[in-house]
């Protein structure tokens, strides 16, 4: 303890990617199209906001080829608030997350809701400050995303459906194995990462700590509080919604709702008394009238 | 000793899991019920303005402001210390805090998450001594930009951007606070202090310096 400190600062290590999710935990990080909408979401009390040219209800909607936003959209939102803004980049797509990081977001969403730029690899994340959350729907996904330098996973569910049926499945799958894999020994261990498809360290490592080296949040159809507290009850350690509240009745309420559902996710009464009267939500998709599963994309 | 963890959103686990390390089980306070009995608090790392927001709307704000006041000892970090300095910029302007530490900070004043950063930050005999440092991990961090008269410096550290080292961590009577997430790393010994200082305020004697070991 008494050689001279070491004052060198060091940005972009793994702690202090990861130290930022672990600060958005408890919380609601909200879709945002406009200034406007990041103010609203930061009254509401939102962690963070990810900008976005058009929600994932709309991209479905409007079809075609979907990109990173416009730099002067990411801009605008990230004057208008003081919690950190994420931005999506394609799959794969590294030039689009160099744009990024030269916008200094706080947070890169390589996104399956976008399309993919690169069907065989996603990007290298390690060579990055800023830090990066990516999608999963299985626990080895989640194993592949951390191993290229995620620090932070999200289920992938169905994007802009407003039906969580599949985050659940992702959770409970991601969650399950992880639950599975404490159990097994030394030599099992190695059948698992072969199965999964994962680095035998990561898999080591959950095996002794029981969860991700990184935070699981949730994301894909979450719209209203009492599915909020369905998710974190499940092992969600923070949200996403993202069309769930823009593209209901009233925003603003129902963002803050959503954030008080989040904050007492194990308090039934408080989440009822939160619930009421907020307006219609958002309409929603059974998923069998898809033409197209976004949580396909990546591998 | 009865601690609790603010726990409406934040690193909550991060000081419960430091905590037990030290042999202390942490309380998880989302209600005003849940601070009955306390003798101190962790305020954790978390969005300040979401913090803000909801001890107005969980009903906290008040009797904890209370508690404060009539002697709870509390440790705030990052988001922490946001909420226990007197005066706050860069913040939202209905944003509101307990104003019981006499310093100023600017909210994410160290910049953006591209410049959070790990350093070793060198830390008053409180802490350790001389010439000693501990690891210290900053996100999206507070810039102490004043420091009142009445309160003690911990540590400091500088910016390649800012050479003039920084108040990271402060004490003032029975409020503690840090820039930066001790919690985060494996160095108890801020929490160490903390429960000196909760332990000395349950006795009623002054906090004298706690052994300087990690």
């Amino acid at each position: 303890m008494t050689e001279s400190p070491d004052t060198s600062a060091r940005t972009g290590t793994f702690a202090v990617k990861r130290g930022l999710a672990d600060m958005l935990r408890g919380g609601v990080i909200m879709d945002v199209v406009t200034a406007d909408q990041a103010k609203i979401a930061e009254d509401a009390g939102a962690v963070s906001v990810m900008a976005l040219e058009r929600v994932p209800a709309d991209i479905r909607r409007d079809g075609g080829v979907a990109r990173m936003s416009d730099p002067a959209l990411i801009e605008e939102i990230q004057a208008a608030v003081t919690i950190p803004v994420m931005a999506k980049a394609r799959i794969g797509h590294f030039a689009e997350a160099q744009v990024l990081e030269a916008l200094r977001v706080d947070y890169i969403d390589e996104s399956e809701v976008l399309t993919p730029a690169d069907e065989a690899h996603h990007i290298d994340k390690w060579p990055f400050t800023v830090p990066f959350v990516c999608g999963a729907t299985t626990l080895g996904e989640a194993l592949r995303r951390i191993s290229e330098g995620a620090a932070m996973i999200r289920s992938k569910g169905e994007a802009g459906t407003g039906n969580v049926v599949e985050a659940v499945r992702h959770l409970r799958s991601i969650v399950g194995d992880i639950k599975k894999l404490t159990q097994a020994d030394s030599a099992e261990q190695y059948g698992w990462a072969k199965q999964l498809g994962a680095p035998i360290g990561l898999v080591q490592e959950i095996a002794g700590s029981g969860r991700l080296p990184v935070p699981l949040f949730c994301a894909g159809g979450l719209a209203t509080p009492a599915v909020v507290s369905l998710v974190m009850q499940l092992g969600a350690e923070a949200v996403f919604v993202g069309s769930g509240i823009f593209k209901s009745e009233d925003p603003a309420r129902r963002a803050a709702a959503i954030v008080e559902a989040a904050a007492h996710f194990e308090d039934a009464a408080h989440v009822a008394k939160v619930s009421r009267g907020l307006g219609e939500a958002m309409r929603g998709q059974e998923l069998s009238a898809l033409s197209e599963r976004l949580a396909d994309r990546g591998w | 000793m009865s601690i609790g963890v603010l726990a409406l959103q934040g690193d909550v686990r991060e000081h419960l899991g430091a905590l037990a390390e030290l042999d202390v089980e942490g309380r998880a306070v989302r209600a005003a019920s849940d601070l009955r009995g306390l003798s101190g608090l962790i305020l954790p790392g978390g969005e300040s303005t979401t913090l803000s927001l909801l001890l107005g709307s969980s009903k906290l704000f008040e009797p904890l402001g209370e508690a404060i006041a009539s002697g709870l000892v509390v440790f705030g970090t990052c988001a922490g210390l946001v909420l226990l300095a007197n005066e706050v910029h860069g913040g939202r302007p209905d944003q509101r805090g307990f104003e019981v530490l006499d310093c100023s900070v600017l909210r994410n004043g160290y910049g953006r998450q591209s410049e959070s950063f790990e350093a070793a930050v060198e830390v008053a005999p409180a802490l350790g001594p001389e010439g000693a440092s501990m690891p210290a991990v900053f996100i999206r961090a507070p810039l102490v930009e004043r420091v009142g008269a009445g309160v003690e410096v911990l540590a400091r550290a500088a910016r390649p951007s800012d050479p003039e080292p920084r108040a990271v961590a402060l004490r003032q009577g029975r409020v503690l606070a840090s820039a930066f997430h001790p919690e985060l790393t494996a160095d108890r010994r801020l929490h160490r202090l903390f429960l000196a200082m909760v332990q000395s305020a349950a006795t009623g004697c002054e906090v004298g310096v706690p052994v300087g070991v990690a």
